[in-house]
């Protein structure tokens, strides 16, 4: 085996130009493969952040009817038993009463739609991480009146700290509900979308101030990352009965999940197109590759060397092509994302608008999975590997006396 | 002890509904310890006899039998081995694997009969010291002579221990030095090591050392002297 590699080895390095040449083409298809999968999953990272993180996240728990109409009438009152059902599974982390509502907010003649949330603020910090948000003011007490508004809210409003919030919307079984509110914060949202109408209260001063004492429109259940979810919602979907149902944030927000897989099919074809560029490129090297050495194999096999031997040392030329390819690429790629990740692309322009429009940052986001890389990795191995059919077949369809002459 | 025997051998080729007789009924006999050449003009045969006495090519007819095993009998992979292991080939254009040194072309055939190491070594160092190739061991082809090259190739066709060694006009790229050179080794290797030697030839230097010379002319043996 060892003459064999070695063989191989000193093989592909006969004509230098052409197998760096090869293993160039592997190097940036391997690149710009990684490269556009960590931009790709950047993305659907942050979109799955936003949605999780600082919004929904990974399960929650409604009254059954809630999704369907959300409506404070289709709200719940508190149950210390649910709660503890579920914190019984060592998976969660921790679950989170809120209590959410829709209203309009106003300040002098301005006035704008917003999203009333009723927290627990030293718990739903723990999930969205808003205390660390703040960007004046400061966070909300255990009991406090007063609301901490997204940024863009309290510039439209022009509303600073300790200004007052009136908010007007409809309570528990349709009582009208008013109320005025000293602002103790300003919060930058993660989701430009949420930033623009955030409005957050302490829970029990949101079910005062929407006559539902006691109520919850949900129980935000939180587990580590999407696999423990996938793994529990079945379980937790047969263990959470009528009058309660139990969704996943991919439930929830299925049109985050189509984008996502809209565009990440979008991505494999593209990947497909340059794998099927590499793989001719290989090929073409190793079908040059074997035409001008019929002679030397015909010569090889006449004085002994079976042609099974000879088809393990062209097919380990093969990988040496691939496998210097993808190693060079991948040496070059992870510390390329690995800054990348630390320093998103700021975007400009049209494109930035349009991505706050849909409630994104407007930041072009590098995700440092370990997938970026592997599946890059495997995927050209891979297409080395089919490549190296083609000088196992050769090779054992060489005909030496043919061979011998070159043909 | 006859080492190749070869019974009404043909070889016919097909060419447009023309049969051509390439072998046309081949009678022969060798002994170990033999140094035969085998000349005729071009298109006489001689390598398409060659061929079929190095298990390289398929007779249309007939029978050879290397060592006591009917070679048409075997089939490919078991020809590939019955090769490695009995017959040694020296060629034209010497042949060597471009990427070895001279000592790993040697040590190559051994390689592939699964010798041990040390033995490998031994033999390498020894066979290129027979050839006159010490302290030369460590060069590519590319950097040896044509006559060194095709010295390595003779180093190489002996490294497995053949039964015969078959040489396919071995000096035809050879000055006339370096052709001398050849020759004397190889003469010396087979007086010395009892080794039998067949050469396809035009060169009538090699005519001149062998000690027995078959002619073919038309796919026949026309005629077999012994000196």
């Amino acid at each position: 085996m060892k003459t064999n590699l070695k063989l191989a080895w000193r093989n592909i390095w006969r004509n230098k130009r052409r197998t760096l040449i090869t293993v160039a083409s592997i190097f940036f298809g391997v690149l710009l493969s990684a490269y556009m999968t960590s931009m790709q999953e950047g993305s659907y990272d942050k979109m799955v952040d936003i949605v999780v993180k600082f919004y929904s996240g990974y399960m929650q728990v409604h009254q059954e009817d809630y999704w369907e109409n959300k409506s404070i009438n289709n709200s719940f009152d508190y149950d210390q038993a649910l709660v503890d059902q579920l914190k019984k599974h060592s998976e969660i982390d921790f679950v989170i009463p809120r209590l959410e509502s829709f209203g309009l907010a106003s300040a002098g003649e301005l006035t704008r739609g917003t999203a009333i949330f009723g927290i627990v603020p030293d718990v739903e910090t723990q999930l969205t991480g808003i205390a660390s948000k703040i960007v004046s003011g400061k966070y909300l007490q255990t009991t406090d009146d007063g609301v901490v508004i997204g940024e863009g809210l309290a510039k439209y409003l022009k509303l600073g700290l300790s200004d007052t919030l009136v908010i007007i919307t409809q309570g528990y079984h349709g009582v009208s509900a008013a109320g005025k509110f000293p602002i103790r914060g300003i919060i930058k949202h993660a989701s430009p979308e949420l930033n623009k109408s955030i409005v957050y209260m302490e829970l029990k001063t949101c079910q005062s101030f929407l006559n539902a004492e006691n109520k919850l429109t949900s129980l935000v259940v939180n587990v580590a990352n999407n696999d423990v979810m996938n793994r529990m919602l079945k379980s937790l979907k047969n263990e959470i009965k009528s009058p309660y149902s139990i969704m996943s944030w991919e439930e929830m927000q299925p049109e985050v999940v189509q984008q996502i897989e809209s565009d990440r099919a979008g991505g494999i074809l593209m990947k497909a197109i340059l794998y099927i560029v590499i793989a001719f490129g290989i090929f073409g090297t190793i079908m040059m590759m074997i035409a001008e050495r019929r002679r030397e194999f015909g010569v090889m096999i006449s004085i002994g060397m079976q042609k099974r031997k000879l088809s393990v040392i062209l097919f380990f030329e093969t990988l040496f092509i691939g496998l210097l390819g993808i190693a060079s690429g991948i040496a070059v790629t992870l510390p390329l994302i690995l800054i990348q990740a630390q320093n998103p692309i700021p975007l400009t322009g049209q494109t930035a608008k349009l991505m706050e429009d849909f409630g994104f940052e407007p930041y072009m986001f590098f995700s440092t999975a370990p997938e970026v890389f592997w599946q890059q990795a495997i995927s050209v191995f891979l297409l080395t590997m089919l490549v190296g059919i083609y000088p196992v077949i050769a090779a054992r369809r060489i005909k030496e006396i043919k061979a011998l002459h070159g043909t | 002890m006859n080492v190749i025997e070869v019974k009404q051998l043909e070889k016919v080729y097909n060419d447009s509904e023309v049969k051509v007789y390439a072998l046309n009924g081949v009678d022969l006999t060798i002994e170990e310890g033999e140094f035969t050449a085998i000349v005729g003009p071009s298109g006489s045969g001689k390598t398409t006899f060659l061929n079929m006495l190095g298990g390289l090519d398929q007779p249309t007819s007939g029978y050879i039998s290397i060592g006591g095993t009917e070679i048409s009998q075997l089939s490919s992979s078991q020809l590939i081995n019955f090769r490695l292991n009995n017959i040694g080939f020296v060629f034209q254009a010497y042949n060597l694997i471009p990427v070895l040194t001279a000592k790993e072309n040697v040590e190559f055939i051994m390689h592939l009969q699964n010798q041990p190491k040390a033995e490998r070594e031994s033999r390498t160092m020894a066979l290129l010291k027979a050839v006159g190739l010490e302290g030369r061991e460590n060069s590519r082809p590319n950097k040896l002579s044509g006559g060194q090259q095709q010295r390595v190739a003779v180093a190489r066709a002996l490294a497995s221990k053949p039964k015969f060694v078959l040489a396919d006009e071995p000096t035809a790229n050879l000055d006339s030095k370096s052709t001398e050179n050849l020759l004397e080794i190889m003469e010396e290797l087979n007086k010395k090591e009892n080794i039998t030697f067949v050469f396809s030839t035009h060169d009538q230097r090699v005519v001149n050392k062998a000690r027995r010379v078959l002619t073919l002319e038309d796919g026949k043996i026309i005629s077999d002297v012994r000196k």
